[in-house]
């Protein structure tokens, strides 16, 4: 299977934080994923989720998703319609958990230079290869360890221990 | 090896790790608070029955108690029932308090070994020697299942700590005067480890504060060598056994910072990063409305006891609502036996009882917009507290103080 994801582009800066992608009230008040993803990037921009269209890709710079464990950011980001989210660098608990809701997560150096907002990009998760269809510019992405695409492509931790494991193929 | 290493070493039962490998480490203890449960608890129904050792899994209900909306009144009741059909270990609103106190201080927490927690500030127990660490949902589903993650050998780092502590200066201010020097990705997917001659001199809360903040550098843990206070304490509260574990003379390490505290000064991060951070000399006389004494990071019995001697004997600003939840039940019970509670209930402060609550906006102590907050805890990003147009200052329970008496950020020293 080859995996390709194209939308448009929506940019953040630096350090973009947890309580900024999903405010702690939100996830103390539902658990609807729904319910989250209408309050993503509150902080920021109140209406960012009446923006995204499905398939859409955040471009942000150095350390996306800082601060808390909670795994309802990345979440409430996929939900939203978040296609990918690709960054100059991670916050290492939020990479981890992105992979393990299946949220596509790419590093790339200097992105937020290359990238403007509102171009369309195609991501192709296999090879770390990001086009951008609005300057034609081909741009590489570190590419994920094989298990770790894996896992994103199963759509996350549990259906892919679940496929693979027959311990876990209770319910399935 | 460093600590880090021989630990990791250790639970993949491996002889030698380096930066880089990937191993699968078995858990020595997992972690989970009532924010994440329904998550945790739903994706382990979805792969198995039974949790893989139900001793060594500890459910601590600290984020919303007690329960403050339906949400969290489902959620308590959902744990309560996982609980009792799993047969884990389980702290009760007025059992505990915030798991990264109650962790340690109910023996949960021993050094060298692999600690994780679905908290970002699951880190804290590096001050007792052992690698924990912060993680998702879904993967705590997966330790329950499986007593096992995979871990990426992290890189480490050492900030050498040299000179004489200042007098007011704590964990939390020595912590802030490093992230401002290096940054909030500082220490981005790093082990950091805390060395040097200051560390024997700094108390168990103090090193719990600096570990606690590791992750606000982007750390995946932080870690201070365990010596005899840190033994002895954890001998009083566990009879079992651990190993302790100490870094090699000729371990590696990517980078080695040298920071002579000698002259830090109390530090305030302004908003809207715990890298901000500025002496107080810079910051003072900005207006505040809330100042928060509490949290995982400084609502232990240091912090209790230095704001207690400040505020002995005066009054919190007309204009200031000073709030002040001790971390645990057992330090609320302490600091009423040593009759610092009273202290703050004379000079009109709320106390209120254990839990996450106003560090993070969730419920009781919550900013308004243009309300302007300092506050003990780890976070001042935007909206952390509260309505995104409200302001955190992020300081040590002393300089909160001081601050809550005079109005506007002030130096704790003029008020000693």
């Amino acid at each position: 299977m080859f995996q390709k994801i194209r939308g448009r582009a929506w940019k953040f800066g630096d350090n973009v934080d947890t309580d900024v992608i999903i405010p702690t009230r939100v996830v103390t008040s539902t658990s609807d994923p729904y319910g989250w993803a209408r309050y993503v990037m509150e902080p920021l921009d109140p209406d960012f989720h009446k923006k995204v269209e499905k398939g859409d890709i955040l471009v942000a710079g150095k350390n996306f998703g800082c601060g808390s464990s909670r795994e309802q950011a990345p979440t409430a980001l996929k939900y939203a319609g978040i296609g990918a989210v690709i960054a100059e660098s991670f916050a290492r608990i939020f990479f981890r958990n992105s992979i393990n809701i299946g949220l596509p997560v790419l590093e790339c150096k200097n992105i937020s230079t290359k990238i403007r907002e509102g171009d369309i990009l195609e991501v192709y998760l296999e090879t770390g290869n990001i086009r951008n269809l609005t300057t034609g510019e081909n741009i590489k992405a570190m590419p994920l360890p094989e298990f770790a695409l894996q896992i994103i492509l199963d759509g996350g931790l549990i259906p892919y221990l679940k496929k693979r494991t027959s311990k876990y193929a209770r319910r399935s | 090896m460093t600590t880090t290493e021989k630990i990791l070493a250790r639970a993949s039962n491996k002889t030698k790790v380096s930066q880089g490998d990937i191993v699968m480490a078995k858990i020595d203890v997992a972690m989970c608070n009532d924010i994440a449960a329904p998550d945790v608890i739903s994706a382990f129904r979805d792969i198995a029955d039974k949790v893989w050792d139900p001793q060594k899994v500890v459910f601590i209900m600290d984020h919303c108690v007690p329960a403050h909306n339906l949400w969290a009144a489902t959620t308590a009741r959902l744990v309560r029932e996982f609980e009792k059909q799993q047969g884990i270990i389980f702290y009760e609103v007025g059992r505990g308090g915030i798991e990264h106190q109650v962790m340690h201080e109910k023996g949960h927490v021993r050094p060298g070994e692999v600690i994780v927690g679905t908290d970002s500030h699951t880190c804290t127990y590096g001050a007792l020697g052992c690698f924990s660490t912060g993680i998702g949902a879904t993967e705590m589903a997966g330790i329950l299942a499986t007593g096992e993650l995979w871990f990426k050998v992290p890189a480490s780092i050492k900030f050498n700590l040299t000179g004489k502590l200042p007098e007011i200066v704590v964990g939390k201010d020595i912590w802030l005067y490093i992230a401002g020097q290096i940054g909030a990705d500082g220490a981005l997917y790093k082990a950091v480890e805390y060395a040097g001659p200051v560390t024997g001199e700094m108390s168990l809360d103090s090193r719990l504060t600096m570990c606690n903040m590791a992750v606000e550098i982007g750390a995946k843990n932080g870690i201070f060598e365990p010596d005899e206070k840190v033994i002895e304490y954890v001998r009083q509260r566990t009879n079992k056994q651990f190993e302790t574990v100490r870094s090699d003379s000729d371990a590696e390490y990517e980078e080695i910072f040298e920071f002579d505290i000698s002259n830090v000064e109390p530090q305030v991060a302004v908003p809207y990063s715990p890298a901000n951070a500025k002496p107080v000399s810079e910051v003072a006389r900005i207006r505040i409305d809330q100042a928060f004494i509490g949290s995982c990071t400084n609502g232990r019995m240091e912090d209790l006891r230095m704001a207690a001697r400040i505020l002995e004997g005066r009054k919190v600003h007309p204009d200031v609502r000073l709030i002040v939840i001790p971390a645990s039940h057992e330090i609320y019970r302490q600091a009423m036996a040593e009759g610092i509670l009273d202290v703050f209930l004379k000079a009109g402060a709320a106390v209120c009882y254990p839990s996450c609550g106003p560090c993070a906006g969730i419920d009781k102590g919550v900013l308004a917009a243009d309300d302007v907050c300092i506050s003990s805890t780890n976070r001042n990003f935007k909206g952390r507290q509260g309505h995104p147009e409200s302001k955190t200052y992020l300081a040590n329970a002393a300089t909160v103080t001081a601050s809550a008496i005079r109005g506007e950020i002030a130096d704790p020293r003029a008020l000693l």
